[in-house]
């Protein structure tokens, strides 16, 4: 089972957090900050796994960004990348050849994308087709809920 | 969120959840699950919020309740909430299935007591019609019994079926890793399991599964460990396909397969032995966990044979290895290496001692006082070697100074410690003891630690003892004495220290030298008397010496300290009197009269004792003359080179205080030691009263949620009821009683059935022993009862061969309860594990699936009695098999020609057109991280293409779809082959293909000796309907230098049901310069001196202004379109290399910076240059405007 999932970019800075046990925050933030400093260090040759307390840590780069997930011992390591590499082709997909700043201004999106593709730490669909479209249907429906030019009157568009 | 600490606006995020609006609804809840955690105390409000949601007509809402569920579920909301995600089991949507099916796992683990209830359900949605629910249903039951493995044995039949009928690698993995952990619990399993799974290795093209299906045939033969006949075979298998993956480019594979190894390494460590080549070769690796992988590897790896040149190599790695760490783990790694198991590989330890000496060359370890432990390990266990010990010892402490260099981050000083120690105990062994004292009296020695000079100060006085008997034997008491005022001179340098011990030793051991030398100075011959004070020896300390220290009178460790004992009344009657009344006092009083008694006349007697013991203790490691008992010097041992594994070897003595030492106790002692060795092995060094076998729960941490969830899963029919009614009774679960009801009644049907089935079975009277065992086995399944298992597996192949007699009958009940319920049988595990049809299932299902329209496996899963129907399936199923072997043979051989691939791969979706209509569903999982081009080379059945491939489509009707490649061959320089594949995209035969193309002044068609040279070429074979199959043809070139464009004409005729027509296709093959390119590896320093040689004397710039690319992913591209490779990459820079066939040299130069790319070449000719990074430029950027300048 995913633990959690982290996306961070070369900076350091975090992008994107999911974790699927829970604890206190400033663990979160305890972990986070390990995490990321571990394998910022790491170069770029070496290998994407790295056995970390109990739990192995998965990551991969995508150009500036980093993709790191949580996994227990007896995972495959494997099929962890592949669940990475199948989120990041659901994102490129649905913003169509994504960049970090897609991923900063329209978070949420990646959040719901996210949770279609895993949920509890599980994979849920592996199907990137009925992943998108039930993104599509769920995005439409906002779409008819939010009246023409609702932001814009607001001030927001 | 964001990194803000929101939990203030925990309340208000509930607002937002509790929205009509989906818009805000959605954000509510993805707000809610990013902060929400099991400890926030507004989650008890959303109960009924959540319910609401869930039980909404929109699937949206109740899709984005569940996903924030999984997110923030606490005991009490699992509990709340457990009915209504049950009620959503069976949804009408699967889009509400699947995620209800995956938050069931989180609600288990909140709420253990819903489990039982929702068991049920949960196994049905394994055999959901929609994929995504079925992969989810797996998902869960995998992550319950990789938990608790014993509840979910009876579920093996169920999946066995999904693992050979699935095409899902996603499911596949989940599932071959709940296999692997059921088989620890049942052997047979895993024999059933190792045909199907190698087949899978034999097949997949994924690596992900690859690596799985290896996983789990390690843990199969772990597990069994009774011989299976293709057992090596099936080990082969797997380290052979290791050995692929650590040979692969791609480091996550290298580290895997490596980890996998070490898995085979514990098991069968020949096996992985033999590629102790490729295991060094990892050692080179640029990335520090791979070659630390490999370290681990490399223990196992070691033989009496082949440590000294292991050792060898890491000693070379050790002097090349950058960075502290890995050189400090290299040397921990050899000395582990060497003295694992008690120094078993080793057979020659001067050679050991000499390797110890030059490690101490090596700098900035922290090791040292490992180095010294092993010194004086050695030197004190293997008598043999302590003379060479000791002079290598003295060259150290001659050379202290070198040691010593810098202290502070060096602990290499340690060794000075072991040298000091043995060079004073083995005086006697030392050329020249007195030069080895003057070393010791170095001013230089007070820099080192405290603890050092403590044992400078106390072997100086040994090797003085030493030379002073020396010299008074020579009669040399002038030199003696004068020994002594040189002692009196140096020895105040220690007594100064700062630490007490040093000072208190300094101080003690000057005392004595001057008063020796008064003694001296009156005529004495202090020599011997003075050799006493240090004579007697120190030996090792078995491991197992503590306890075998025998328990002393009246002391009784089985007693209570606490509570009176319960039922030994005769135990206590042995004891005295005084310890009846109260414990406690007892253990003080033992203490206190055991104090005294240590220091005084006691202490004497264990030392008798001890030196009787040693003398009658053939185990003992003795130093000269070994007593006629013991016959066997230990060290010659350690020099033979006998195959045994000698476990004489363990040369331990175990230091026993026994007050009754008698001499005959103490062999009988010994021998049980001996014993002792062995059988600790397997008890492992548990601490008394703990347990063994099987409760891995109990060692789970308490509040490991899984705990709760081990449930006994097969008593499920029976409580169904009263659990489901203990939950507090929802809005919904109005109806939820009926339901259950109407299910219990099915169950009792069932239950009927079984009765029945039993009743049957009564007439074979071996089955119904049987079933008592399998009741038996579900209770414990330790390694008793799968004795027992064992046993009884031999006795079913009586049971089944009886069964054609009775068959009919069976048959009939068979018949009837297929009609009437299949499952029931199927959690009939044992039924199902019977090596009857073990052997022949996965055959018959194996051509099933080969065959195009397949059995359903269901049939075949059912019953082993259908004997009959299964032979006629098995005679069908023989030829298709033939058939696949054949074509697996096939495959080999063009395998090994490398060139066919791609056809191949049409092969096998000709096998199975089923892999292509399922492809979004059911993708082949090709490693995303493997380079493009690696990725090609290394995985040559690949159904799936890979997405870069280099492939390009020379033409395409609506009949024929042809793409090509180029290749170049070796040792040719004037001669290039184009691969071009072509596809049949109609329902018609295709028949007489030519291929012509229009030759240029440069680049001709070879068209075979005959050849006129306008003629077209055969292409030798047919394509029926929707099959592809690819050519070959070879092209004469003159010039490599200019991309080339070709025109050319393919004509082939089409058989249709009414005749046949020709067609003709015109095409341009274009023909890169890079196509004549071989990007093959040179060495750093040949490219050096290529390029100083200034034999590359054309030049020419390329610049890009804006590129989109990422640098890597530059490289890479023009890696694998243009055939270079990277000689050398640093930050944003990289040089590339490759050559032309006919020889020249290109050398580029690329840099980044900003989004501007440079790119140098250089080469033996321009005009080759140009062509190339013209090529580079359009392969970059095809449509900017670029400056290239001269």
């Amino acid at each position: 089972m995913l633990q959690f999932m982290l996306l961070f970019s070369r900076q350091g800075k975090l992008r994107l957090q999911k974790w699927y046990v829970a604890h206190p925050d400033k663990q979160k933030k305890k972990i986070t900050r390990e995490l990321i400093t571990t394998i910022l260090a790491r170069k770029p040759k070496m290998c994407s796994f790295l056995e970390w307390k109990d739990l192995k840590i998965v990551y991969k780069r995508y150009a500036s960004l980093y993709f790191c997930c949580a996994i227990d011992q007896d995972d495959n390591e494997l099929l962890t990348l592949e669940i990475i590499h199948r989120y990041v082709e659901l994102l490129d997909k649905y913003f169509g050849s994504v960049c970090e700043l897609d991923i900063i201004f329209n978070f949420e999106k990646a959040y719901f994308i996210l949770d279609e593709l895993l949920l509890g730490g599980e994979i849920q669909e592996t199907s990137k087709k009925n992943v998108l479209k039930a993104i599509a249907a769920q995005d439409l429906l906002q779409e008819e809920e939010t009246p023409q030019g609702f932001f814009e009157d607001h001030g927001l568009g | 969120m964001l990194g803000y600490d929101i939990s203030w606006a925990a309340f208000n995020i509930i607002e937002v959840m509790s929205s009509t609006k989906f818009t805000f609804k959605r954000t509510g809840y993805l707000a809610a699950s990013q902060s929400f955690h099991n400890e926030t105390e507004v989650l008890m409000l959303t109960t009924n919020m959540i319910r609401k949601d869930l039980n909404s007509q929109n699937i949206y809402d109740a899709g984005a309740a569940m996903t924030g569920l999984s997110c923030f579920v606490t005991p009490d909301l699992a509990r709340d909430l457990a009915n209504d995600v049950m009620t959503l089991l069976s949804s009408t949507k699967p889009y509400l299935r699947k995620k209800a099916v995956l938050l069931m796992y989180k609600i288990f683990l909140c709420f253990p007591d819903a489990l039982r209830p929702a068991f049920a359900r949960l196994k049905d949605k394994l055999e959901d019609l929609d994929p995504g629910v079925q992969s989810a249903a797996v998902n869960v039951i995998c992550e319950l019994a990789r938990k608790n493995p014993k509840n979910y044995l009876s579920l093996a039949p169920v999946f066995f079926k999904l693992m050979t009928s699935s095409t899902n690698n996603w499911m596949l993995i989940k599932i071959i890793k709940l296999f692997g952990a059921l088989t620890p619990l049942e052997p047979r399993l895993g024999k059933k399991l190792i045909e199907p799974l190698t087949n899978l290795i034999h097949s997949t093209s994924a690596m992900s599964l690859l690596y799985e299906c290896i996983n789990t045939v390690i843990a199969v033969l772990i597990s069994i460990s009774s011989g299976m006949p293709n057992h090596s075979a099936s080990i082969q298998l797997c380290v052979q396909k290791l050995r692929i993956l650590i040979e692969d480019s791609d480091q996550n594979l290298k580290y895997l397969g490596l980890l996998a190894m070490s898995k085979i390494l514990k098991t069968h460590p020949k096996s992985v032995q033999a590629h102790k080549d490729l295991v060094l070769q990892c050692l080179d690796d640029k990335d520090e966990s791979i070659r630390l992988r490999a370290l681990d590897l490399l223990y196992g790896m070691v033989s009496k044979k082949n440590l000294m040149e292991i050792v060898k190599k890491l000693m070379l790695h050790m002097d090349k290895a950058e960075g502290t760490n890995y050189r400090d783990e290299l040397l921990s790694k050899i000395i582990d290496i060497c003295s694992q198991n008690n120094y078993q590989y080793i057979t020659n330890f001067e050679w050991y001692v000499s390797i110890l000496v030059e490690i101490t060359r090596i700098e900035g370890t922290k090791h040292g006082a490992l180095i010294a432990s092993q010194m004086l390990d050695v030197a004190i266990r293997v008598p043999a070697i302590r003379s060479f010990a000791v002079s290598q010892m003295a060259v150290l402490l001659d050379n202290a100074h070198m040691l010593v260099g810098n202290t502070q981050r060096n602990s290499i000083y340690e060794v000075l410690y072991a040298a000091a120690w043995i060079c004073g105990e083995f005086a006697e062994m030392l050329s020249d003891p007195r030069g080895t004292l003057e070393a010791m009296l170095k001013p230089k020695v007070t820099v080192l630690p405290p603890h050092i000079q403590g044992v400078y100060v106390q072997n100086i006085v040994k090797l003085y003892s030493r030379v002073v008997a020396q010299l008074e034997a020579e009669d040399n008491k002038e030199e003696a004495e004068a020994l002594g005022e040189l002692l009196v001179e140096k020895l105040p340098m220690f007594v100064q220290n700062a630490n007490l011990e040093v000072q208190d030793r300094a101080c003690g051991a000057l005392q004595l030298i001057k008063q020796l030398i008064k003694l001296q100075s009156k005529g004495e011959v202090i020599g011997e008397e003075l050799q006493a004070l240090f004579s007697g020896e120190l030996n090792p300390v078995a491991p197992k010496a503590q306890k075998k220290v025998p328990v002393p009178e009246g002391l009784d460790l089985d007693q209570w300290i606490n509570e009176p004992p319960s039922e030994s009344s005769s135990e206590e009657e042995v004891r005295g009197d005084i310890f009846v009344k109260s414990d406690h006092r007892m253990i003080q009083q033992n203490d206190v009269h055991k104090m005294p008694e240590l220091t005084e006349e006691e202490l004497e007697k264990r030392r008798k004792a001890r030196k009787q013991e040693q003398a009658n203790n053939p185990h003992y490691l003795k130093a000269t003359t070994p007593s006629g008992k013991s016959g066997l010097i230990s060290s010659d041992k350690y020099l033979q080179v006998t195959g045994n594994t000698s476990k004489s070897r363990k040369t331990k003595k175990t230091r026993k205080r026994s007050k009754k030492g008698k001499s005959v106790e103490s062999e009988s002692d010994e021998d049980s030691i001996r014993s002792v060795h062995v059988v600790t092995i397997t008890e492992g060094e548990m601490p008394e009263g703990a347990k063994s076998s099987d409760d891995d729960e109990d060692e789970r941490n308490s509040n490991d949620p899984h705990k709760a969830l081990n449930i006994d899963l097969e008593e499920l029919p029976l409580n169904n009821e009263d659990n489901v009614q203990s939950h507090p009774v929802s809005p919904l679960s109005t109806n939820a009683p009926g339901k259950v009801n109407l299910k219990d009644e099915k169950k009792k049907k069932r239950r009927g059935e079984k009765e029945h089935k039993e009743k049957t079975r009564e007439k074979k009277d071996k089955s119904r022993e049987k079933h008592k065992k399998k009741k038996q086995k579900e209770e414990d399944t330790d390694l008793v009862s799968s004795q027992l298992i064992e046993e009884k597996s031999k006795e079913e192949p009586v049971t089944n061969g009886l069964s054609p007699e009775s068959a009919d009958k069976n048959e009939q009940t068979e018949k009837q309860k297929n009609a009437e319920n299949t499952k029931g049988q199927l959690d009939d595990i044992e039924f199902w594990l019977s090596p009857n049809d073990s052997s022949q299932r996965p055959n018959s299902e194996l051509g099933a699936k080969v065959s195009s329209s397949p059995v359903p496996p269901s049939d075949l899963n059912l019953d082993s009695v259908k004997v009959k129907q299964e032979k006629e399936e098995k005679m069908s199923s023989k030829p298709e098999k033939t058939k696949k072997k054949k074509k697996e043979k096939e495959r080999k051989s063009k395998k090994e020609k490398k060139k066919v691939r791609e056809h191949h791969d049409s092969l096998l979706q000709e096998d199975s057109p089923k892999d292509k209509a399922e492809y979004e569903e059911a993708p082949g999982i090709a490693t995303p991280s493997k380079e493009p081009g690696s990725s090609l080379a290394q995985t040559p059945m690949t159904p799936s293409m890979p997405p870069a491939s280099k492939y390009r489509l020379l033409a395409e009707d609506k009949n024929m779809k042809l793409i090509y490649e180029t290749r170049v061959l070796p040792n040719s320089s004037n001669q290039i082959v184009v691969s071009i594949i072509f596809t049949n995209q109609c329902g018609y035969h295709v028949k007489e293909l030519e291929f012509n193309i229009l030759d240029t002044l440069n680049t001709r068609l070879a068209r075979g000796t005959d050849g006129n040279n306008q003629n077209s070429v055969k292409v030798p074979f047919q394509l029926p309907p929707g099959t592809t199959n690819e050519g070959q043809f070879a092209f004469d070139v003159d010039k490599v230098v200019m991309p080339q464009m070709l025109r050319g004409t393919f004509t082939y005729m089409i058989v249709t049901d009414g005749g046949s027509t020709h067609e003709k296709l015109d095409f341009k093959l274009h023909l890169p310069v890079s196509a004549y390119f071989i990007g093959s590896m040179y060495k750093r320093d040949t490219f050096t001196e290529l390029l100083s040689s200034g034999d590359l004397s054309a030049k020419n710039t390329l610049i890009l202004e804006r590129v989109d690319y990422e640098f890597s992913h530059m490289l890479s591209k023009i890696c694998f379109h243009c055939h270079f490779t990277v000689v050398e990459q640093v930050a944003l820079s990289a040089s590339l290399y490759s050559r032309s066939i006919q020889g020249d040299h290109v050398c580029l130069l690329a840099k980044q910076v900003n989004s501007k790319l440079t790119i140098d070449g250089k080469s033996t000719n321009s005009q080759l240059l140009s062509s190339i990074l013209d090529e580079v430029k359009i392969l970059l950027n095809p449509t900017e405007n670029v400056s290239p300048c001269e």
